[in-house]
């Protein structure tokens, strides 16, 4: 475990002086970041004012709140892992973090997180000022704010390991784009970034309460904006904590598949 | 043999391809029938290395001797055949397997691009669980034998080809393998590079006792490192033993340089002439006839100096690739 800790912490130091080389770059992604959530945001809040301050049981102020923390928690649970397997199967890197006495999740978690340690503080100064001029309302009791800590992490974890096992389709196809489009327009239908979930017919709720997408991103927003009882909310944290287990057993086959075929094929 | 710290047997790869023509009725009909190919990568090669051996694998462009090196050091999964490497089984690619082995590939990079190779370095460090005491010493140990001190603090992006690579070697060697693999380390260096590689290779042999196993198109890497090579050809095994028995064994020629006082004489009769200039003349002549013929040149001519040699090693090794499959020798 001691090890593990300061396997962390050096990939942390890693990303860090990494990152820090490409600060352009970087604010790039983060303008992006901002611009999807701030785009939903405007057409809702146009829809919503045009007719009569409210669409389904949102009012545009809470359509504000939505889409605000919509930019929060979807930058907190992104990953982008699956642009990046590809080049290492073709470049090889992949070989030599196959030669390493530890498995390669570990740097990528790591990385990962040390790369949002240094935009989220970002992102959430953006939120801030938006909230000056969007003006948006929740309420969340209290005890919202401390589930909210576990919701958070348990998304981040599942969203992970979803995508790092999306991203071993690299393993059996050259051309992992296809797989990857259809996924970001399931994510982005089925979480609730287009739109909240609650406006949505009731066949496609059930169908994205059934899915993962939900639970990576619009659980946690409803969670926050107040939405969300005491009771359903520990049924939601349950429902991360059965994806988790699913993503861990999916994470582990696939990897272990993947690796025999590139071992056989050629590494 | 369990005490190989390299053991082979009989060891194939079979990789299955898909080919075809060119041009689009080609790719059409791939869409239905594909029609599919074996390739004998490795082809039922054997050898042993006992531990602390330096060993030359040599082979031309595709004979195998990468994908030999991946299956030893556990990235590929053989098609039939036994391997273990300390007495593991590389592909189970067991913790305690990868810390003691390493694997340098002259063509590709493990350094992270954009910082320094010390924070690399660091990096390592941890993914080894290399004690701090430890990291210390063999970074310094490094740093010393491949005068890596102006580059440790250089983003690597800025480093030179060469100079990468001693960085390179030195991030697989931090936590002090016992079982080295270089794939072509010395690939794309310069001659003052190369001997500098070549220098380090021997010294950490010689003071951590580890088994190296190295391939090299550079022949000049061979010979000052191995005194033992095992050359593969279609992924089959052509030789393995010392390196001038290898000569021995597929030079059917020697070579004779030979001054003379007289420059305007013809030695055709005598051998096959390669170059003369300057009384200086260069002769190549079979093998079982050298003894006879010098006796003759020493006899009939005015000479001022002979000198018989073998041929260059380039050469004998590619005879031996012309050659196709020999037996091979014992």
């Amino acid at each position: 475990m001691k090890a593990l800790v300061d396997l962390y912490v050096q990939q942390f130091k890693t990303t860090f002086a990494s990152m820090l080389q490409y600060r352009a770059s970087l604010a790039i992604w983060m303008i992006g970041h901002v611009l999807e959530p701030l785009v939903y945001l405007i057409v809702w809040s146009t829809v919503s004012n045009s007719s009569g301050g409210s669409v389904g049981d949102y009012t545009t102020q809470e359509f504000a709140a939505y889409f605000l923390l919509l930019m929060l928690v979807n930058h907190v649970s992104y990953t982008w892992i699956m642009y990046e397997f590809e080049y290492r199967i073709q470049h090889g890197s992949l070989s030599f973090a196959l030669l390493k006495p530890v498995h390669p999740i570990h740097s990528d978690i790591a990385d990962n997180i040390s790369s949002k340690l240094i935009t989220f503080p970002f992102m959430f100064l953006v939120a801030v000022v938006l909230s000056m001029i969007f003006h948006p309302s929740f309420s969340p009791a209290p005890w919202a704010f401390a589930v909210c800590i576990p919701a958070l992490l348990l998304a981040f974890l599942v969203r992970f390991l979803l995508e790092w096992t999306l991203a071993q389709a690299a393993f059996w196809t050259t051309r992992v784009s296809a797989i990857n489009q259809t996924y970001f327009i399931m994510i982005l239908f089925f979480s609730g970034q287009i739109a909240p979930l609650s406006l949505l017919p009731s066949p496609i709720r059930i169908v994205a309460a059934l899915l993962p997408f939900k639970w990576v991103i619009g659980f946690p927003i409803e969670l926050l904006l107040g939405r969300v009882g005491p009771g359903e909310a520990l049924a939601g944290l349950g429902v991360q904590a059965v994806w988790l287990l699913i993503s861990l057993v999916l994470v582990r086959v696939v990897w272990r598949a993947g690796v025999r075929i590139y071992s056989a094929v050629g590494a | 043999m369990t005490s190989s710290a390299i053991h082979l047997r009989d060891l194939k790869k079979v990789y299955v391809v898909s080919e075809r023509e060119a041009g689009v009725m080609a790719a059409l009909q791939s869409l239905v029938h594909r029609r599919i190919e074996e390739i004998h990568a490795v082809d039922g090669i054997s050898f042993d290395l006992a531990p602390g051996e330096i060993v030359g694998f040599l082979g031309p462009n595709g004979a195998g001797k990468t994908t030999t090196l991946k299956m030893l050091s556990g990235l590929l999964h053989p098609t039939t055949g036994e391997v273990t490497v300390l007495g593991y089984v590389p592909w189970k690619r067991e913790k305690a397997f990868l810390r003691q082995i390493t694997l340098v590939m002259g063509q590709r990079n493990q350094l992270v691009w954009d910082i320094p190779a010390l924070d690399s370095f660091e990096l390592n460090r941890a993914i080894y669980r290399i004690p701090a005491a430890d990291y210390r010493r063999m970074v310094d140990e490094l740093t010393e034998l491949l005068e890596l001190e102006p580059l440790l603090h250089k983003p690597v992006r800025n480093l030179s080809l060469g100079e990468r690579m001693k960085c390179e070697i030195a991030a697989a060697l931090l936590h002090r393998p016992s079982v080295v693999f270089l794939d072509e380390p010395t690939i794309g260096l310069d001659v003052t590079m190369q001997r500098r590689i070549r220098a380090f290779i021997t010294e950490y042999n010689r003071r951590f006792g580890a088994t190296v196993l190295l391939t090299s198109h550079y022949m000049a890497d061979v010979e000052a490192l191995c005194r033992r090579v095992i050359v593969i050809h279609h992924g089959k095994l052509l030789f393995d033993g010392d390196l001038s028995k290898l000569v021995q064994k597929f030079t059917a020629h020697k070579t004779i340089v030979v001054k003379l006082a007289d420059c305007q004489v013809d030695l055709h009769s005598y051998g096959e002439v390669v170059s003369c200039s300057d009384g200086q003349f260069t002769l190549r002549v079979p093998k079982a006839e050298t003894a006879r013929i010098t006796e003759r040149l020493l006899a009939d001519l005015p000479v001022i100096d002979l000198l018989v040699e073998d041929s260059p090693i380039e050469e004998v090794i590619e005879r031996v690739f012309a050659q196709e499959v020999y037996e091979s020798s014992g």
